[in-house]
């Protein structure tokens, strides 16, 4: 191989030298300008997420005055009549409806997708896919629009049965206990479910798709069943991408506003239950913004939402080292 | 440059729309209140046909109202909680009353029609705050001889939005109840005990009409509009009364508008044997500063409203105010806003 390159190398004339590009007078070559071009504009993506981020910060500043980092992290009050307001409901409703969806979201999708990339036969594969990416199309608002006037008072007929079959299971019981309200913290966690269900079954899906079929063809000549091969061979080897389709749609769960809204009931309070309302850190900007009249209330929220920027940033943090540690090891190549 | 079709058609799309807009730029924009919505909205269709003028008029609620009227992007809010004069100077704006109405209590509860169940302040106090949660317990059933009332339990809904309707329904709980005004008190966006949160009041009777064994307030016109099951009240007076708009106004007659600055009244909880305990009044709002063709626009439509569109107004049972106080209103205007 090499002596022939070599010999194709010899028979070229020599490399002509690109002239330095700078202060040539007015005909800057393309290429140059494009490069300049392309830094400037990473430079501006950079630069708006800090300005994003040190408006918000800036902005927070009354409330962060007022309550301090934990004593807003850590309050369970919300109240504007004496104006004293913390974050801890909405935090924990942020983190366990995405926690809702990712434990629905996440088996599925991984279904999904061995079942298109092993197990369908060749003419079903392409109207799935599609319809899987059909339902990343669908907007938000609809999604919250069929939550509240289909999914609820379909669900509402479930939660009965919720209520005293799970909701008698000795320790975890008192999850699954409440009035048939339809709306709620499982609503908006199963709501959220569907929405980023194309986003980790996509990705998943075209990995095991792209994996080698001499690594698959192997197993199943050494015997192995289909969930052996996807546990075995098509787990490891994908299991970067995997993880980042994972983090990908746990970040659009925490971000998620209008859905979230509809259904998970708008109530600032705490509650050990899944069946009953609650409210997540997006859910509750919607939902007072526009009509926080004082300060303190409006910077309350806004450190609401600086809060939101900080979970998701350790998120990503998380899903770097995770996804650093995950090319290290041995094993697969994506 | 060679002028294609494209190019024409797109100089004509351009030109069409910028007229277009000058054309919509002549309107009035206002937001605010859900509780006075069906009653702009009323009003300003036929304010349309008439003169040719929009009134886009956004229900977002009365916190939002006010928001957006000390920010100075609407030519007027609306609010059901009226502001103190304190504030009004300080924000440089100016509040009169529009019309006045009430609210009640509607609920899901199978069996129970509309009007069957009879409440008093201090019940729904105690249904709000979550110390009553199944529709059968004692202190409901004393109040309902002879109703059977089911073994459900109560689903509290609420506004999740600012709202003058909150502020006029907690007002009336602090004066019933001790404890509702020292735990709670009352403002448009308060600390809802118990509850779902629905947004405006048609969210409130849309999660009302969904979840079995709920009960949350709405404007009176919502009850009309879709038919709600409502309940009767004992007033003050130990009256049992249904909301009307006789009840509305028998409130009203127990203050005089002329007298408050800035038109500022509270209408709950008013002595008389026929006065609806949860009444209330919506106000308009509008900047002193603003300029003043926006300000006489507005002027004009309600001014109008008040002599052409009563009859409108008390279909939905929106109560007109009386003479007295629209010829105050007038004066008010002239002497602040010089129109």
């Amino acid at each position: 191989m090499d002596s022939s390159e070599a010999a194709v190398e010899s028979k070229l004339p020599p490399a002509i030298e690109e002239p330095a590009a700078a202060g040539r007078g007015l005909s800057l070559p393309a290429d140059f300008l494009f490069h300049k071009l392309a830094v400037f504009m990473a430079a501006v993506v950079g630069a708006t997420l800090v300005a994003a981020v040190a408006a918000i910060g800036y902005d927070s500043l009354p409330a962060i005055k007022v309550f301090g980092v934990l004593g807003f992290l850590e309050s369970r009050r919300w109240d504007p009549v004496s104006q004293q307001f913390g974050a801890y409901p909405f935090i924990v409703g942020t983190l366990v409806s995405s926690a809702i969806a990712m434990l629905l979201a996440v088996p599925v999708s991984f279904g999904v997708a061995v079942f298109i990339s092993e197990l369908a036969p060749g003419w079903i594969k392409q109207p799935i896919s599609a319809a899987i990416e059909m339902l990343a199309a669908v907007p938000s608002i609809v999604y919250g629009l069929w939550g509240l006037l289909v999914f609820a008072p379909a669900f509402a007929n479930l939660e009965p049965w919720i209520n005293d079959h799970l909701g008698a299971i000795w320790g975890v019981g008192a999850l699954f206990r409440g009035p048939p309200m339809g709306i709620g913290m499982l609503a908006a966690g199963i709501v959220l479910a569907i929405m980023i269900l194309p986003y980790i079954a996509s990705i998943m899906r075209d990995v095991f798709v792209a994996t080698p079929a001499r690594l698959k063809e192997s197993a199943y000549a050494m015997g192995a069943t289909t969930w052996e091969v996807a546990r075995r061979i098509l787990l490891p080897y994908t299991r970067t991408a995997v993880t980042g389709g994972i983090f990908l749609g746990l970040g659009r769960a925490l971000g998620e506003t209008m859905a979230v809204t509809f259904v998970i009931g708008n109530s600032n309070n705490l509650s050990r239950s899944l069946l009953m309302p609650g409210a997540s850190i997006p859910s509750v900007i919607a939902n007072e913004f526009t009509e926080a009249t004082s300060k303190l209330y409006v910077s309350s929220l806004i450190y609401l939402g600086l809060v939101l920027i900080a979970i998701t940033l350790v998120v990503q943090i998380l899903a770097v080292f995770l996804l650093g540690s995950l090319r290290r090891a041995p094993g697969g190549t994506r | 440059m060679v002028t294609t079709m494209k190019t024409r058609l797109a100089a004509a799309a351009i030109a069409a729309t910028l007229g277009a807009s000058a054309h919509a730029a002549q309107g009035i924009t206002g937001a605010g209140s859900t509780w006075v919505y069906p009653l702009v909205a009323k009003w300003a269709a036929v304010y349309a046909k008439n003169t040719g003028i929009q009134v886009n008029y956004q229900a977002i609620g009365s916190g939002g109202g006010i928001a957006q009227i000390e920010a100075g992007t609407v030519a007027f809010g609306a609010s059901d909680k009226p502001l103190l004069p304190a504030d009004l100077a300080k924000h440089g704006l100016i509040q009169f009353p529009t019309a006045i109405a009430g609210e009640d209590l509607v609920y899901n509860v199978p069996g129970l029609k509309a009007g069957e169940l009879i409440v008093n302040g201090p019940l729904i106090a105690d249904i709000f705050m979550g110390k009553i949660t199944k529709w059968n317990d004692p202190r409901i059933a004393r109040l309902n001889p002879g109703v059977a009332l089911p073994d459900l339990g109560i689903t509290v809904v609420h506004r999740s939005d600012g709202s003058g309707t909150t502020f006029t329904f907690a007002n009336y709980l602090s004066k019933v109840s001790p404890e509702w005004q020292a735990k709670i008190g009352a403002d448009t966006s308060i600390d809802w005990p118990v509850g779902v949160g629905g947004k405006g009041n048609a969210g409130v009777a849309s999660y009302v009409q969904r979840i079995k064994g709920s009960v949350g307030y709405v404007e009176y016109a919502y009850i009309l509009e879709n038919h709600m099951a409502y309940a009767r009240m004992f007033n003050g007076a130990g009256k049992l009364l249904s909301p009307s708009l006789q009840g509305f106004q028998a409130a009203a007659a127990n203050v005089d508008f002329t007298k408050a600055k800035d038109f500022y009244v509270i209408l709950t909880d008013q002595p008389g044997a026929a006065s609806w305990p949860i009444s209330g009044c919506t106000w308009q709002i509008l900047r002193k500063n603003a300029p003043r063709a926006s300000n006489a626009a507005v002027v004009k439509f309600f001014m109008w409203g008040f002599e052409h569109g009563q009859a409108q107004a008390r279909a939905i049972a929106f109560g007109p105010l009386p003479p007295s106080t629209v010829h105050a209103i007038k004066v008010y205007l002239q002497s602040n806003l010089g129109i």
